[in-house]
């Protein structure tokens, strides 16, 4: 630090949030790639099940999150590799500010670059899908709260494989156990919606489960990326 | 009693009281599985509904319920090796996660036969519990893999805490979901095991049992940690003075 006054909290949150999205947007392969794949995967399925619009609506909402759930995992690997690579890694370890903070800020910019597109383009999806039009502002609202989630607990399997061999394959079998209460209730929401079935409890669920991994993954993040880069 | 813990935490002294307390929780632990089997197998009546295929559940439920246990003492010796920093504590639950895994497989085997004449199929996406013992095992397999894949102890010891701590967390949220997802559920109608009132000629042998694999599985995770402490401590001078001490 050359500036004489310590950065504060908010200030180093925001660096790091404002650093990842600049490594993001310089190789912007690393954005296109988990939507393309996103709309890739959904384009298997009504190739290998056929055209029938009745079952493409009745499996779109899993077909979606499925979809989601798998795109996020591909571009988590590289959450804090590029980091331990150059090194950054243990700069941001060693800086006065918290480290949990810290992997909440990268976190935070990861969703940006990898969770929110893929909410943005998620109803294009949906329409492809037949799926009904009073059910894409929820498949939208719960797909914001549910890649969150899932931005936060991949961070934490993410912090823990770092630096692993085989960390790819070993990240999936970490994360996805974990992750399936929000594919139980992203999906379900989603299909309660299309038959105009109360929502209220699953959104609910869903944002709770965002609070809950908001206030305790980034700490467990932190505890693993010291432990991995000890 | 601190002193007690102090001495527990010790490996050697740890090795030699866990050789001591195996022989004690292997006999009684089987002596309470052959009375278990007898009673339950040949002397407990058929069930009014069920028939004889009730009888499965002598092997199912202390299955079930020690594939919980399993995850439960991992988390709980996980917690405290990263807290008060007590190797051995890491050595039980890195000893526990292939017994809890094992138990949970056989708690699946054993549910889907079970499933085969009461609902008709080998397996019921709808049943809460099947699912979620199924989510179970991949949590056991993650652990595992971790564990697998990192080469230092050390660094192995503390991951795979964290990791199981994070499931810890998630297990009763999992299991929550898989049930509220259930419900939603419009298969067969399902069969819910046991009823409100269980016959005692039902009952004792399904306690014994229990009570005989929760023992069983006491003096196989003595063993293993015995073994997995020998492996930790190999380069250690007391290892080196028994296996001396031993083959002279």
């Amino acid at each position: 630090m050359t500036s004489s006054s310590d950065p504060s909290l908010w200030e180093g949150f925001a660096a790091v949030i404002k650093r990842d999205l600049l490594l993001a947007f310089r190789r912007p392969g690393d954005i296109l790639n988990p939507l393309f794949f996103f709309a890739m995967v959904s384009t298997l399925f009504p190739l290998a099940m056929g055209p029938d619009p009745e079952q493409l609506m009745a499996i779109g909402p899993g077909v979606v999150w499925v979809a989601a759930l798998l795109s996020g995992l591909l571009s988590l690997n590289s959450l804090f590799l590029s980091d331990l690579e150059d090194g950054s890694l243990d700069q941001l370890i060693l800086s006065p500010q918290p480290l949990p903070m810290l992997t909440f800020g990268k976190t935070i910019a990861h969703w940006l670059v990898s969770g929110f597109p893929l909410v943005i383009i998620s109803p294009l999806i949906a329409i492809t899908y037949q799926m009904p039009v009073q059910t894409i502002g929820v498949m939208v609202v719960t797909l914001t709260l549910g890649t969150i989630s899932l931005s936060l607990l991949g961070s934490v399997g993410a912090a823990l494989t770092v630096g692993l061999n085989r960390g790819n394959a070993l990240l999936s079998l970490l994360v996805l156990p974990l992750a399936m209460p929000v594919l139980i209730f992203g999906a379900r929401t989603v299909s309660l919606a299309a038959t105009n079935d109360a929502v209220a409890a699953g959104i609910y669920f869903l944002a709770a489960y965002c609070m809950l991994s908001v206030s305790f993954a980034p700490f467990a993040a932190a505890a693993a990326l010291k432990i991995s880069n000890e | 009693m601190w002193n007690f813990i102090q001495k527990l935490g010790s490996p050697p002294h740890f090795y030699g009281l866990a050789a001591k307390m195996i022989p004690w929780f292997a006999i009684s632990g089987l002596l309470l599985i052959a009375y278990g089997t007898i009673a339950g197998l040949f002397f407990a009546p058929p069930d009014s509904k069920q028939g004889d295929a009730f009888r499965i559940i002598y092997a199912h439920v202390p299955a079930a319920y020690l594939s919980m246990m399993a995850y439960t003492i991992m988390a709980v010796t996980a917690g405290i090796g990263l807290i008060w920093r007590m190797k051995l504590a890491h050595a039980v639950a890195a000893a526990a996660a292939p017994l809890g895994a094992w138990f949970t497989f056989l708690a699946l085997a054993t549910g889907s036969i079970w499933g085969r004449p009461m609902w008709g199929t080998w397996w019921e996406w709808g049943d809460p519990r099947l699912t979620s013992e199924l989510i179970m095992l991949f949590l056991y397999f993650g652990y595992m893999s971790l564990r697998a894949a990192i080469d230092d102890t050390a660094k192995a010891d503390k991951a795979s805490a964290v990791l199981v701590l994070v499931g810890a967390v998630n297990v009763p949220i999992i299991h929550f979901s898989v049930e509220w997802w259930s419900s939603l559920h419009q298969g067969p109608t399902l069969i819910k095991k046991g009823g409100p009132s269980i016959d005692a000629a039902m009952l004792y042998p399904l306690l014994g049992i229990i009570l005989g694999f929760t023992l069983f599985f006491g003096a196989l995770l003595l063993a293993r940690i015995r073994t997995e402490v020998l492996h930790r401590e190999r380069r250690t001078r007391w290892v080196r003075n028994m296996i001396l001490g031993e083959s002279t």
